[in-house]
Order: structure tokens, then C-alpha cells, then sequence
């Protein structure tokens, strides 16, 4: 019996979100007194395999196929079932990536288990009940949820749980498993990522700017100051309506769901369906040149001003900062 | 071509979400329920692919006579015909069986959702019915484009996107971008009316998950105003004081 966690890759490297999920995974197997096995899908280095000994897993499946060196879900459900089934695995953690998303619901089927997507907390194991909490009514309200099947799978929220060390040496072993013709009728055709931009979901630091910067030309302010702080930008829903901004940038109800460290909201003034994507930031800054904005009830910093007077006195402010 | 659109039965976004029956079940007194948004965008993609006699598009609801409405309104949006499941979705596992039960019979040529509901924001429903029916799926599309055998997908991937190519069956996630959601028009209120809706049993399947309670997040503290003319200050604040950067 063990844990196993889906260590999902990006051009051959482990990004922080999987660390989180791999600590996430590592406190599950402590908790119920097993032990952890990776399970990682595509190219990668065993340096890089070795990294995820550092936090918690004292085995790695590394499947290293060439025909699976694209995402494809069906196939990478296959993987990680039969990971799963190989390992006496009944525990199964993945992080809710947009990759994660597709493959976990897939990989419960095969499995028959009960599914808890975007968990933010370890599981309770409560009078013989496994709960895990997740968010729910789009940030409104948390649902305490029982895993009651034999078979279990975790997706893990970015940001939720922290990375921490717990240092073993890590065995590679390789993993060939049967992956059907069938579960790769998908074809990945093509990849663009930009490089220089702090992805969104996953980030720790969150700059975001809103009508009250009245055009696209307008958002230079809002990349420096983002730039100054590695944060990736983001807008509200009109910005994206409108195309000053792209979907992708969108947060709130109908947009992504984020819980960074910091989200900083500048011209938004916080409806309802906005604040539901950021509530689980951990802090908010809100500037807004409306004392009455409704954002501010549940900012922790706010100033009231003009967003063309303030940002650049923060941008000045910061660079003095990290001089 | 056939399409088949799966609809959720969600509560308005302005909706002040509160719990009965000590947290355990949502309150829907009071509640206007509507199409998930982005089960829309999912639908209007479907009938603009649709359009001139193209193919039809047929909407499923897993849900008890109450979603009825939902359902009429999906109608009117512009679907040909409609499928309720009669029981409560427990869960996303659970809608999804029902769902592929109901496809496996109906030689759909895509099954469509939207990315996720937005009450209990699974985003599952999709892969596990393309598990169930085991079928690709492709999850979180900002782009739908579909030749009759082969469908053209763009998904979105942290800090980019990826195309997919898929030839045959296959179930996919709509988010924003797919389309923009259609408003329906008189004419389509009025049809509506008179557009089929078949009601059809559930099949059982085992238990494997259930929410044993909600929680409402506490409240925030109070806001630490800044003057706009000490704006810098904010930057030592979060340095010192919240430890943020």
C-alpha cells in the first residue's frame, strides 16, 4: 500500500506546483502510515526525478516513452492507473493544473474512486472518514467532502499547501506500461507558452487592473509594476470582454479561480462575481479612485486614489525598494 | 453531425449562497436558477457549428422536474431537443455515468460541456464521461473548429496554449472564447415551447464521494487605509507587515 502522486512536467522540468502536491502527498502518507511513489509521464533528466526525493518520495516511476511525451489524457489516465494499480496505490494526488483537471476525473473512473478536484487542506481522517475540503460556490463557501470509495483521488489547488522538505534519496526505476493505440487518438499538433510571463493560476503574486484604466494602451504601468514584482497580470471580466486583455487573464466567477499570496485589484471596483475568483487570495490590495468601491470591504490594504497617480508611485517605491 | 450539450442547473451569480439543515445542503429558497454560463458558451458553439441545417443539438440535464426551466431556456437558446436524467446530480461522478449512459446510445458526434459548474466548480463532469464512454476528452477549450470528421482544439495550458487534433467520438470543456453565449430571441421563447423534452430514468451506480458539510469563509478584517499621496508606504507594508514580497 502507498500513495502515488502525478508529477506532471513542463519541457522536462517540475514546476513549484508540483512540489506542493508532492508535499501534499508525502503528509497523506505519513498520516496514514504508508510510504510515497511518484509517477512521472515524458523526457525527463534524472537530476531532475532525484529533485522530488527532496520532498517526500522515495520512489519514481518514470515512464519515458516517446509516444507519450505530449499530454494526451486519455493515455496519461491509462499511466497512472495502472501506476496506481502496480504500487497498491488507493491514494492517488495530482496537482488541479489545467493538465490536472482533464486527467483526474479520468483517472478516477478507472479507478472507481471518489474525486476531491482543488482541494485546499490535508484530509481529515475523522472516526474512519476521509474529508477533504475544497472550495465551492465559486469561492462563496468551502464543501467538506467524504471520499467513502475504496480508490481515492486528490487534485491539489496551487498555493494551498506549501512546499516542505523531507528529505529521502529517491529510487528511479523505470516504468513501461501498456498505453493502447486507442488512447492516443488525440494529437497534440502544437505548443505555444510564453516564456517570459508569470503563469496565472499558479502564481504567488497577482497584479490586476480593471475598467478604471479606461483602455488596453494603459496597461504598460500595470506589466512594470507586475515585472517589478514577478507577478503575473490579470484583469476583470468587462477588460476581456472588451479585448483590451485576453480571456486567459479573466478572474473571478466566469474567469479562473486564483489563490495567490497577494492580489493586488487596480480600477475594479468588486462585484460579486469578481471577488468569488479572488476571495482565497491570502492578501488584497485594492486601489480605487471610489471611497464606496465594494472591493474594499474586503481588502486588507486599500488606498483611494487615480490609478494613474498611485501605480506609479508604487513602481518608483519599489524599485527604491529592491536597490 | 449530432451534438450533445450538457447543461447545469446553477444558481444566478448574484446569488448570496447560504446552507439549511445544519450546513449540509444548499439553501435554494429564493434562488433563480439559470443555464450555467459556461454550459452556454458550450451550446452556442454547438449550434453555430450547427447552423443551416448542418446537424442538431440536443441538450442533457441531469436533474429533477424542477431544472425544467434551465432546460426551456436552453431550448430557446437556439438546441433542437432535450434529455432529462430524473434524479438529483449527487455528484459530478454520478452525472457523468448518467450522461455516458445516455450517449452511449445516441451516436453523438461530440459531447460538449462547459469548463465547470459554477457551484461546485468540479470542472469533472467532461473527462469522466469521456472515461466512462472511453472516448478523448479535452479539457478547458478556448477554441472549438470542426471539419465533419476531424475537430480542431485549442486548450489552455499554464501560460500558453496547445492545439489538439481529434478524429472520431471525443468530449470537450468550453471555456471562454469558444463563443460568445447567444441571447435567444423571441421567436426562439415561443418554440420552445413545442421542442421535445424527454424524460428518462437513472441508472444506479455505486457511491463514491458525498459532501458531508458546507463552510461560509470568515469574515475579512477591516481595510488599512493609505493616504494615495503615501501610496510608497503600501510597498514597505506588504515587505514588513504582511510579508507578501
Amino acid at each position: 500500500m502507498s500513495v502515488l502522486v502525478y508529477v506532471e512536467q513542463v519541457e522536462g522540468k517540475f514546476k513549484k506546483s508540483v512540489f506542493e502536491a508532492v508535499s501534499y502527498a508525502k503528509a497523506i502518507a505519513d498520516k496514514t502510515g504508508t510510504s510515497l511513489t511518484a509517477v512521472s509521464i515524458g523526457n525527463v533528466a534524472d537530476n531532475e526525478l532525484q529533485e522530488l526525493g527532496k520532498y517526500g518520495a522515495a520512489k519514481v516511476l518514470n515512464v519515458a516513452s516517446a509516444e507519450l511525451k505530449n499530454f494526451v489524457n486519455q493515455a496519461y489516465a491509462a499511466v497512472i492507473a495502472e501506476a496506481a494499480q502496480k504500487e497498491g496505490a488507493e491514494i492517488v494526488v495530482l496537482s488541479n493544473s489545467f493538465s490536472g483537471k482533464g486527467l483526474a476525473p479520468r483517472v478516477a473512473v478507472k479507478l472507481k474512486a471518489g474525486l476531491v478536484d482543488g482541494a485546499i487542506e490535508l484530509p481529515q481522517l475523522d472516526g474512519g472518514k476521509f474529508l477533504v475540503k475544497k472550495g465551492a460556490f465559486s469561492g462563496k463557501a468551502f464543501a467538506v467532502t467524504e471520499l467513502v470509495s475504496a480508490n481515492k483521488v486528490i487534485a491539489l489547488n496551487p498555493n494551498a499547501f506549501g512546499v516542505k522538505e523531507s528529505a529521502v534519496t529517491a529510487s528511479i526505476e523505470a516504468f513501461s506500461p501498456a498505453v493502447q493505440p486507442t488512447d492516443l487518438t488525440a494529437i497534440v499538433k502544437e505548443i505555444v507558452r510564453a516564456t517570459d510571463k508569470v503563469s496565472l493560476p499558479d502564481a504567488e503574486l497577482v497584479v490586476s487592473a480593471g475598467r478604471g484604466l479606461k483602455g488596453p494602451e494603459n496597461w504598460g504601468m500595470i506589466e512594470e509594476l507586475a515585472g517589478l514584482l514577478g507577478a503575473a497580470t490579470a484583469c476583470s471580466k468587462p477588460v476581456s470582454d472588451a479585448d483590451w486583455r485576453p480571456h486567459s487573464e479573466h478572474v473571478g466567477q466566469t474567469g479562473i479561480a486564483i489563490s495567490p499570496n497577494l492580489y493586488i485589484a487596480i480600477g475594479i471596483s468588486g462585484a460579486i462575481q469578481h471577488l468569488a475568483g479572488v476571495s482565497s487570495s491570502k492578501v488584497i490590495v485594492v486601489i480605487n479612485k471610489d471611497p464606496e468601491a465594494p472591493f474594499f470591504k474586503v481588502a486588507d490594504y486599500g488606498i483611494v486614489g487615480d490609478a494613474f497617480e498611485v501605480v506609479p508611485k508604487l513602481i518608483e517605491a519599489l524599485k527604491a525598494h529592491q536597490a | 453531425m449530432k451534438i450533445l450539450v450538457c447543461i447545469s442547473n446553477v444558481p444566478d451569480t448574484t446569488t448570496k449562497i447560504t446552507f439549511t439543515n445544519d450546513n449540509t445542503q444548499f439553501n435554494t429558497a429564493g434562488v433563480t436558477f439559470i443555464v450555467n454560463p459556461y454550459d452556454e458558451i458550450a451550446l452556442s458553439r454547438a449550434i453555430e457549428l450547427c447552423a443551416g441545417g448542418k446537424g442538431t443539438v440536443t441538450v442533457i440535464n441531469v436533474g429533477e422536474s424542477a431544472t425544467e426551466p434551465t432546460i426551456r431556456k436552453a431550448l430557446a437558446i437556439g438546441a433542437d431537443d432535450a434529455v432529462r436524467i430524473d434524479a438529483a446530480p449527487r455528484d459530478a461522478y454520478f452525472t457523468a455515468f448518467q450522461i455516458a449512459e445516455y450517449a452511449k446510445e445516441g451516436n453523438f458526434d461530440m459531447i460538449l460541456t462547459g469548463r465547470e459548474s459554477i457551484d461546485y466548480n468540479g470542472a469533472q463532469v467532461a473527462a469522466m464521461v469521456g472515461g466512462f464512454l472511453d472516448i478523448p476528452s479535452v479539457s478547458i477549450i478556448k477554441k472549438l473548429d470542426y471539419d465533419g470528421t476531424t475537430a480542431t482544439l485549442e486548450r489552455e495550458i499554464e501560460g500558453g496554449k496547445e492545439v489538439v487534433t481529434v478524429t472520431g467520438k471525443f468530449v470537450a470543456s468550453c471555456a471562454e472564447g469558444v463563443a460568445a453565449p447567444t441571447i435567444p430571441t423571441m421567436r426562439g421563447i415561443m418554440s420552445a415551447r413545442s421542442k421535445p423534452l424527454v424524460v428518462v430514468a437513472a441508472q444506479p451506480i455505486e457511491e463514491v464521494i458525498k459532501v458531508v458539510q458546507f463552510e461560509t469563509p470568515p469574515a475579512r478584517g477591516t481595510v488599512k487605509l493609505i493616504p494615495a499621496e503615501e501610496a510608497a508606504n503600501l510597498i514597505s507594508l506588504l515587505h514588513t507587515e504582511a510579508k507578501v514580497i
